[in-house]
């Protein structure tokens, strides 16, 4: 700096408070023209984990961010233009299991049986899943196939893995045509370095 | 104060449904115009607020009603 200085002949401290003054200018600049962005690792295919991808997904383009969601492994599955998704309670003991309806002296208490056992009972996966599905009707949560929607509609990338689809023996027409594109780790990767926010469901 | 004459029910609907709503409603306006959001989601306070901040439009007011939580936000 004081080599330079001499040259535009203003002493060093009137140049580095013009600099600074003239970075922060630049950096507010800078921020103002730049548009957030968010790249998500979707690899869950249950009804619950479908959740926060699409939630995520277009809130953030609601508030005018660009995304992109990344459908890899069990998350490929919400990419299917029939949704079958589950909720199931094994594995999961913090799942509250309550009756969304009945009479009110059983409504809204839980069933006081670990999830563990419950989950022996043949079809206990799909009682619960519609347990789960009427609660969320009742309490005005979007399903998972109107919040696809309108992240599509909202211009939210859906990107889906290649190789999931070889390794299931899926078959492509299976999926919805909003794709954006089929690709592998090495296409979606640069897109997360340039991204803001990185997110792994 | 300019007269509101676009509403948005969003009363019933949960996170992040009255956003959504809310975005989709305010693109149909013109620079200017407000639109007057009903929520029943307590969540939708801070939400809004966030959307507005990130977007720029303007929360012109936000408060408690009998029905709901009322938002007039004008279009930037």
């Amino acid at each position: 700096m004081s080599s330079i200085a001499p040259v535009i002949d203003m002493p060093t401290k009137d140049l580095d408070a013009w600099f600074n003054q003239r970075f922060d200018e630049k950096m507010a600049e800078r921020e103002a023209a730049h548009t957030p962005s968010m790249t998500i690792i979707a690899t869950k295919g249950t009804m619950d984990m479908a959740y926060p991808p699409f939630i995520l997904a277009s809130t953030a383009a609601a508030l005018g961010w660009d995304v992109s969601i990344f459908f890899t492994f069990y998350g490929l599955s919400l990419l299917k233009k029939q949704l079958d998704l589950k909720v199931s309670p094994l594995g999961n003991p913090a799942m509250p299991m309550k009756l969304p309806e009945g009479p009110s002296w059983i409504r809204g208490k839980e069933l006081p049986i670990p999830t563990s056992i419950m989950t022996l009972v043949p079809g206990f996966e799909n009682m619960a899943t519609s347990m789960m599905q009427k609660t969320m009707d009742k309490k005005g949560i979007a399903r998972i196939e109107e919040l696809r929607e309108l992240c599509a509609e909202a211009e939210v990338k859906l990107v889906a893995c290649q190789m999931t689809v070889d390794l299931f023996d899926h078959d492509q027409d299976d999926f919805i045509p909003e794709i954006h594109e089929w690709v592998g780790a090495a296409s979606f990767l640069p897109r997360a370095l340039k991204a803001d926010v990185n997110l792994f469901v | 104060m300019t007269e509101t004459t676009h509403t948005l029910d969003a009363r019933g609907l949960n996170c992040p449904l009255p956003i959504l709503r809310t975005k989709k409603a305010i693109a149909a306006l013109a620079s200017g115009e407000i639109l007057e959001v009903t929520a029943t989601d307590p969540g939708s306070v801070k939400d809004l607020d966030s959307f507005c901040s990130q977007t720029g439009h303007e929360m012109v007011s936000s408060e408690e009603a009998a029905d709901g939580f009322v938002f007039l936000i004008r279009k930037a």
